[in-house]
């Protein structure tokens, strides 16, 4: 396990990184223009071998700092996992190097987040769309983007043509089905947002 | 004895039957229903379960499940249609030969399911000609094997000579 030993040295080591207090793994916050240095070291160095997982979250577009990059590891030798924040500097276009070349896990991993977030991974082997086509237009887990989606066009010029099909807002039906994620269990429970409109209701605008 | 004479008899009319050739041509076509397993999501393992031994959908004359679509004639949507995968859809169902029909199985290739995403599309209809829906999340195999005999009663009543007639001339034209 790590232990607050390990810990320190990290600290010690590296002034670019500073400790986010979680309850569950060492989280830390490491500078964007080190973030490769320090997977390097990660991996060569202190034996966490293992890139769990690599995603990023929308803080909103309120927020200083509104996109982060969060990736986790994990260690056989430590039997522990490590979590990393790095924060995008840029808010309308958010940069952050690729890891990649380091991680051979974080290639798909870094794609899903460029589609979902529109984070650009630079130095990234083929930064292309993994989930969404290659044509659509938006990146659907940043705040702004609405769960039904937005009127687009399909890719297919053959299969709109035959069938005059495209992306359509989904009626929510009484949804979106959200917990708000604070107070007991029994008022945790996810509970219609009433966003709705359906066939016969229109949609709000 | 005079009402079976009326019907059939062998002795007297030989190795000829006299029946109507939509009769015939439907018989046959719904006797050999080769299903398209167009298997997306959780839907498809309810229908490899239709397959296998405990519900053995082969009882039915359905269980040439074909993964060529260019030999097989009924489609059956089992799972969720993402916009991505719709495309190949109704690609699948382009390259198969008439005449052709499609089952849409499950919630999610009916209607979209409980994904109001902007992922997903709202009903395979959209797409392609829905012959028979199924309800369920999942359906059970039972009824998928119920959908499709109902297909089958659907196949029996089609007139398959003007159907010909109208593709030939469309052909022809
Ligand atoms: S209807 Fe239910 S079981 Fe079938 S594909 Fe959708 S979510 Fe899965």
């Amino acid at each position: 396990m790590i232990d607050q030993d390990f810990t320190n040295s990290l600290l010690a080591k590296h002034d670019y990184l500073s400790k986010i207090s979680h309850a569950d793994c060492l989280t830390l916050s490491c500078l964007p223009a080190d973030w490769v240095d320090f997977a390097k070291f990660l991996n060569q160095e202190e034996a966490f071998e293992l890139l769990v997982d690599l995603t990023a979250i929308d803080q909103g577009d309120t927020a200083d700092i509104r996109f982060e990059v969060v990736a986790h590891f994990y260690s056989r030798i430590h039997h522990d996992y490590l979590r990393v924040h790095i924060d995008c500097l840029d808010n309308e276009s958010p940069e952050v190097d690729s890891i990649a070349s380091i991680y051979p896990a974080a290639d798909w991993h870094e794609r899903e987040a460029f589609d979902m977030f529109g984070i650009i991974f630079t130095g990234h082997p083929n930064l292309k769309r993994i989930l969404m086509w290659d044509e659509y237009p938006y990146h659907p887990l940043r705040k702004e983007f609405p769960l039904a989606g937005i009127d687009t066009p399909l890719p297919a010029a053959d299969v709109v043509e035959a069938t005059g099909a495209s992306v359509e807002p989904a009626p929510m039906m009484g949804g979106p089905f959200v917990s708000p994620g604070s107070g007991p269990m029994s008022d945790a429970e996810p509970r219609a947002k009433d966003e709705s409109w359906t066939e016969q209701i229109e949609k709000p605008v | 004895m005079i009402a079976n004479e009326v019907a059939y008899n062998g002795k007297v009319e030989g190795d000829v039957i006299v029946t109507k050739a939509d009769a015939v041509i439907n018989w046959i076509r719904k006797h050999s229903v080769w299903p398209m397993p167009m298997g997306l999501a959780c839907c498809a393992i309810e229908l490899m379960a239709s397959a296998a031994s405990r519900y053995d959908i082969s009882r039915f004359g359905m269980e040439v499940m074909r993964f060529s679509p260019r030999q097989s004639d009924c489609m059956i949507v089992a799972g969720t249609v993402t916009y991505k995968m719709a495309e190949v859809v109704r690609r699948i169902y382009d390259q198969m030969g008439d005449p052709k029909w499609v089952v849409a199985m499950g919630a999610c290739a009916s209607t979209g399911g409980m994904y109001r995403s902007y992922a997903v599309m709202q009903g395979v209809d959209t797409i392609v000609p829905v012959d028979v829906y199924v309800s369920g999340c999942p359906p059970r195999p039972e009824a998928l094997l119920d959908a499709m005999i109902k297909l089958q009663d659907k196949i029996g009543n089609e007139s398959s000579v003007k159907n010909l007639k109208k593709r030939a001339s469309a052909v022809a034209e």
